[in-house]
């Protein structure tokens, strides 16, 4: 149902489209069973960034201090967004492998489930 | 005229007389203008009223009589407020922990009184019925009240302890304060029906009490008397909100059957929205009161499960349902405090206020209240991160968070089966993606996406550039967009954020009172001189 105001037709007007992060897009990255880190972690990125520069420049940065992290066999990683299971191609952008503005995505590190296997550390 | 002698004294009136004329007797019939033109904004939410003289005034009160009441109030509060800065009052609470909760209400509750004094006000106005435009005009006054008692109280604080004294321009600024401001806001910029069964009904009546019992309880355990006063000053004005919240309901329901379904939406996207607002209460009843007195999902289960469960089995004759996402309320109950305190201390660089991790013996008592949940999942983590600031390598997050549209919490809440999965939540609307924190948050939004597609997400404010002060040079070589965020939103980095132990209000505290700032960890420096509890400590730590 459409909303019910004063005005007739009244729309907001949308605050973050894409155009207002200077060139940048807002990626957010999630570390499933490392509830460590309790949210997903928003990042402005350049759409052209190869995936494998997000891994080796950017995931370091947000996850480093973490035990699992140096552990992580990339190849074994599985990724998703609220798409679905997707697998990256390193040499190719975010936006080529379907990372758009606002895309959540979450990684899963098999064997990796938080310090100790507990999934909330 | 005495000197013409055969003046008859004016009638006095009976007590129901004078009560007619200063409540109902206030109001008139328009003569030269339209009734429509007058009450513009009462018709477009669609609520059907066919008599306003059907609502009974809850309050029961003329106006002159509760101008002399809340001038009573006042004269008693102030003696008392001055009494307690005279005394030093601000040194008596338990220790400078407690003082960090203060931080969180007047940076993050007490706006919200002026927004509702500001809310009641509109609704004075907008109101055909006298009833209730006279009840909303009296609460609207009581709102204004209590922000300026509580912002009286609390001043004594803020010339001692850091944190507390740019609250208004703090509130407009600081990241996580948009919870609370985007919650308030919400409700004033909706219509005048929606606005009285947000406030009046689902979060007077349903969940304040929930607010008010533990929190003002734990403020009179921990020797509060400043904020136990101002609270004792304000209950009976609640008691009078509550009844405008249930009064408002019935007559709703009453005067036309449309008006059901209307409620019932309001009420629940209303009964969730003021439980995520909520949940900061949560953490700061059971990890910021050094001396607890219940809790969390104690309250939840008393307040909630209890009283509200009679109350939506009274309200099932209209055909009104318990509110549709309390089940993930109640699967929430034992893992929100727990939730919400790590990510303020994995987060404390970003925060206006000091933490520390849970001592033992407050890990021992959240074993006990918390059975199911506590120790297998929070104790660890805590346990993690001790031995991560004893090995020196001290755990912290430096990225932001994805964070809800709706509530504007960031999304670290869990699915409620599964407290290892974040449950996080998406719509696309116009092409765009948006992201909520749960179910609850995902009606609200699929409901009026129309209103939350500008919602001001600090991250994002952030990310654009909006959150600098002005001569702030982001192309600069040494440009810190962390630390000129938090000098924008009034947060000086070192002194009113990070660790608690170390802090200047730790370290003011052992040197001003003898002390220890942490009544569970002893002293942090050599000024203090009360033997009784450090030796108590030490007993404890040993044994
Ligand atoms: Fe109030
Ligand atoms: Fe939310």
């Amino acid at each position: 149902m459409p909303i019910k105001a004063i005005t007739p037709d009244y729309h907001g007007d949308f605050k973050d489209g894409v155009e207002k992060f200077h060139g940048n897009q807002i990626v957010n990255i999630h570390w499933e069973k490392h509830l460590m880190f309790a949210w997903p972690m928003c990042v402005p990125l350049p759409p052209a960034m190869p995936f494998g520069a997000l891994i080796d420049g950017v995931l370091p940065g947000i996850f480093g201090a973490h035990p699992n992290f140096k552990q992580i066999d990339w190849n074994a990683v599985e990724w998703k967004t609220s798409k679905g299971p997707f697998k990256p191609d390193l040499a190719k952008s975010l936006t080529d492998n379907g990372i758009g503005h606002k895309t959540t995505i979450s990684f899963r590190t098999p064997g990796l489930n938080g310090v100790g296997g507990n999934a909330v550390c | 005229m005495a000197a013409e002698g055969n003046a008859k004294p004016a009638k006095k009136l009976n007590l129901k007389e004078n009560y007619a004329l200063l409540t109902r007797g206030l109001g008139w019939e328009p003569s030269y203008e339209k009734k429509e033109d007058i009450f513009r904004n009462v018709d477009f939410e669609g609520v059907v009223i066919h008599d306003w003289d059907k609502w009974e005034d809850p309050f029961r009160l003329t106006m002159d009589a509760y101008w002399k009441y809340q001038g009573e109030k006042e004269r008693k509060l102030y003696a008392i407020v001055d009494a307690f800065q005279q005394h030093n009052g601000q040194f008596n609470v338990t220790d400078a922990r407690y003082v960090q909760a203060l931080k969180v209400f007047i940076n993050g509750i007490t706006e919200l009184e002026y927004d509702s004094h500001r809310g009641f006000n509109m609704l004075a106005r907008e109101f055909p019925g006298v009833g209730p435009r006279i009840a909303a005009q009296m609460q609207s006054l009581d709102e204004l009240r209590h922000a300026t008692t509580q912002i009286h109280t609390i001043s004594q604080y803020a010339k001692y302890f850091t944190g507390m004294n740019e609250f208004p321009y703090q509130f407009d600024r600081v990241w996580y304060l948009s919870i609370p401001k985007s919650f308030f806001e919400d409700a004033v910029t909706s219509g005048p029906f929606e606005f009285i069964v947000a406030i009046s009904f689902a979060f007077e009546y349903v969940l304040t009490n929930l607010a008010f019992m533990p929190w003002m309880s734990g403020a009179a355990f921990n020797g509060d008397m400043a904020t136990v006063s101002f609270g004792f000053s304000a209950q009976s004005d609640e008691a009078r909100h509550m009844t405008l919240g249930i009064e408002v309901i019935k007559f709703l329901l009453e005067q036309d059957p449309a008006n059901v379904p209307l409620v019932q939406k309001w009420i629940d996207k209303w009964f969730w929205r003021g439980y995520r607002l909520l949940s900061l209460l949560a953490t700061m009843m059971d990890y910021m009161l050094p001396k607890r007195v219940m809790a969390w999902n104690e309250a939840w289960e008393i307040y909630y499960e209890q009283n509200g469960g009679a109350l939506f089995a009274d309200l099932a004759r209209y055909g009104i349902k318990p509110p549709k996402r309390a089940p993930e309320t109640i699967a929430e109950k034992g893992h929100v405090a727990h939730q919400m305190w790590s990510v303020f201390y994995a987060n404390r660089d970003a925060v206006g206020f000091q933490m520390w991790l849970p001592s033992d013996e407050e890990m021992a008592w959240m074993s006990e209240k918390y059975p199911d949940t506590f120790d297998q999942y929070y104790r660890p983590r805590y346990e993690y991160w001790k031995a991560q600031e004893a090995a020196g390598t001290p755990f912290k997050n430096s990225t932001l968070p994805q964070l809800c549209q709706v509530c504007q919490w960031p999304c670290l809440f869990t699915e409620s089966g599964d407290p290892t999965t974040l449950s996080l939540r998406e719509s696309e609307y116009q092409g765009q993606t948006f992201h909520m924190c749960s179910d609850g948050c995902k009606d609200i939004f699929d409901d009026t996406p129309e209103k939350y597609v500008h919602a001001w997400l600090p991250v994002h404010q952030i990310y654009q550039g909006n959150c600098f002060l002005p001569g702030v040079d982001p192309t600069a070589p040494d440009f810190n967009p962390m630390v000129e965020a938090l000098r924008y939103m009034g947060i000086k980095p070192g002194v009113d954020n990070g660790d608690f132990k170390g802090s200047a209000d730790a370290t003011n505290w052992e040197k001003w009172t003898s002390r220890p700032a942490n009544i569970h960890e002893g002293a942090y420096t050599d000024a203090v001189r009360d033997t009784a509890s450090t030796a108590d400590v030490t007993a404890r730590k040993a044994g």
